[in-house]
């Protein structure tokens, strides 16, 4: 049969190509229905959002943002008439349900806090770990392996195990609840991946270029800038990417080390309740604008994606 | 642009410090690079864990700071491993370990090898499966518990469809038997497409010769699948089994926000029980202890794995 094939002889048939298509599209539609539905629930109305049967089919409504960004406070139908017309969309809705405006919710500053110590901690783990990488990928550094080895090994340890002393050396600083301290101790976890990844994107690199570079008569701190950093732009910017990724999604240190002032979104988005119980389409508000800078990335980094969740273990 | 940035660096860095620098050697310079990374893991991460040791001897307790601390000695972990809240907590921790990597490694390998036949859209695809990982487990844990109510949640209500059981009795998180199940479903949502992403590198790295020369020494599909594919892919499903399994052994935030180690102590995993050890029952040396118990557990079942790993790589 693979005689009158004009392809090689190994390459699959059609026929198993449409069945492997077939189960990977079906397993793809299946595995982003509850990202879907995080996104339905996020425009529908509190009552939409917990009917029965499950609706698909609903009005849209930015209901959920509006509480999401709002603390509301439940008025006499007397007192919300006797106010003045309603200005905006959300204070219309809400009205509606016989409440008034009270105020800003605390998710933006959560979600600001998020943003400062993500990017500050990937700024701050990215400039440490291209140093070292630099170090360790071009310089003999003594006992290397085992440096390198104890910085992976820092990742070995559960947060859990770990928040509980820094918990107590924090107290014993003034870091805790600060973004200072979150940036600190992300810095420290993520680190790692960047000493590790940044060391295989620069061994990547002929050391030629810097030879050449030292020997028109810079030295070596100025070809490292000159000739290594430029190359190691891509490299630089996917380390800087899971760095964020990282920082972004981490929970646990932020659920223990955390509570007003340094919280960041993720333990701040579980507590998002409504009357009786949680706010649903809020919460799913809150999820969606969460996700979706991460949505972004990801599909920035696909080409990078296995070499960063292995370590660099893993090139191809 | 870099360069003229370089140029005003060196111009503007005044002529002792830059004779200092100049004259530095690469061994002060590979220092100079290195430290700063070492301090910070030695500041935020080593010292606190010799502060754990220390207290896991003790009988501190963090919400009584002004209490005379007593020196237990090895108390502490004696009553962990005579403990038996401590072994069940084990126990679930490796049934939810067992599960989810069994699960994610037959699932993510098929996935992998179906697409590696490079059918149209291939890639589009692929990237599809892989959003799930690339979200916070807490997050996205904590929508779950939504999917998973019992009547409105679109889970429970798809198995009710499915199976015809009463919509009101799909008790996922609630019902002890299922629960454990409801975390390992989640788990193996979000992490599959990861081990499937390793597994198609493993399978890309398989050179298109050998199959070539199995298909002219005509030997079955069977064969060169048991013979080539799967040998051939081992370490790299190895090297997948050992991520995913130190990062479950260390679950904590997509269970917390799920189950919180409940219905009862049903889906407590380790991390939980530490959880409620030090930051709700604030036993800080006992759960250092446990923490310390649980570090070289990891610590050296990593080691292991890694030993067996080079050697099947380097066969």
């Amino acid at each position: 049969m693979s005689l009158t094939s004009a392809h090689s002889v190994v390459a699959p048939s059609a026929n198993s190509k449409l069945v492997a298509g077939t189960i990977i599209v079906a397993y793809a539609l299946i595995s982003i229905v509850p990202l879907l539905w995080i996104f339905a629930t996020s425009f529908k109305t509190p009552p939409d959002s917990i009917a029965y049967p499950p609706k698909i089919v609903f009005q849209p409504s930015i209901e959920g943002y509006c509480n999401l960004f709002t603390t509301r406070t439940r008025q006499t139908p007397e007192y919300i008439n006797s106010l003045g017309p309603a200005t905006g969309f959300c204070d219309e809705t809400v009205r509606k349900r016989n409440m008034v405006i009270a105020g800003p919710s605390n998710f933006l500053p959560r979600f600001v806090n998020s943003l400062i110590i993500a990017f500050g901690s990937t700024f701050c783990a990215v400039f440490l770990g291209t140093l070292s990488a630099y170090g360790f990928s071009r310089f003999k550094v003594p006992l290397a392996d085992d440096l390198l080895f104890f910085i992976l090994s820092t990742r070995f340890m559960p947060p859990i195990a770990v928040a509980i002393p820094i918990y107590l050396m924090y107290r014993e600083l003034g870091l805790s609840d600060t973004a200072l301290g979150m940036i600190l101790l992300y810095t420290a976890v993520n680190v790692s991946l960047a000493v590790w990844l940044l060391k295989g994107f620069i061994d990547e690199i002929p050391r030629e270029y810097e030879e050449a570079a030292m020997i028109d008569g810079y030295t070596r701190l100025q070809a490292f800038w000159r000739t290594v950093l430029p190359q190691a732009t891509t490299g630089i910017a996917a380390t800087a990417i899971f760095c964020l990724i990282f920082a972004w999604n981490e929970y646990a240190f932020a659920a223990l080390l955390t509570s007003g002032s340094a919280q960041t979104a993720p333990p701040f988005i579980p507590t998002i309740i409504g009357e009786g119980g949680q706010d649903w389409p809020a919460v799913a508000a809150g999820t969606t604008i969460f996700l979706v800078p991460i949505l972004v990335f990801t599909i920035l980094l696909r080409k990078q994606l296995l070499r960063g969740i292995t370590f660099g273990a893993v090139r191809k | 642009m870099l360069n003229r940035t370089a140029d005003n660096v060196a111009r503007a860095t005044p002529e002792p410090l830059a004779r200092r620098v100049r004259g530095i050697s690469d061994k002060g310079l590979a220092w100079l690079f290195i430290s700063p990374t070492i301090l910070l893991l030695l500041a935020i991460n080593i010292f606190p864990l010799f502060w754990a040791i220390y207290l896991s001897f003790t009988n501190f307790r963090a919400n009584r700071p002004n209490e005379v601390v007593k020196n237990l000695g090895l108390a502490n972990y004696k009553r962990i491993l005579t403990d038996q809240d401590i072994w069940i907590a084990m126990q679930t921790t490796a049934h939810f370990v067992f599960w989810t990597i069994l699960l994610q490694t037959v699932i993510g390998f098929t996935l992998a090898w179906l697409i590696d036949r490079k059918f149209r859209g291939h890639a589009f695809w692929t990237t599809i499966i892989l959003v799930p990982m690339m979200l916070s487990p807490a997050v996205v844990g904590n929508f779950w518990r939504f999917l998973y109510e019992p009547q409105i949640g679109l889970f429970s209500y798809v198995i009710s469809f499915v199976t015809g059981i009463p919509p009101t009795n799909v008790q996922m998180l609630s019902n002890v038997d299922l629960a454990p199940w409801s975390i390992i479903i989640v788990d193996t949502w979000m992490w599959t497409p990861y081990v499937m992403l390793i597994c198609l590198a493993g399978l890309r790295s398989i050179p298109e010769y050998i199959y070539e020369a199995a298909e002219v020494d005509r030997a079955s599909n069977w064969r060169q699948f048991w013979s080539i594919t799967l040998p051939m892919a081992l370490p790299f499903i190895m090297l997948a089994v050992l991520f995913r399994g130190i990062e479950n052994f260390k679950m904590f935030d997509m269970v917390n926000l799920l189950t919180g180690g409940g219905p009862g102590s049903t889906t407590e995993v380790a991390s939980i029980t530490l959880k409620r050890q030090a930051f709700e029952s604030w036993r800080t040396g006992y759960s250092s202890a446990f923490a310390i118990i649980l570090f070289v557990a990891v610590f050296g079942l990593a080691n292991i794995y890694v030993k067996a790993l080079n050697k099947v790589k380097q066969r």
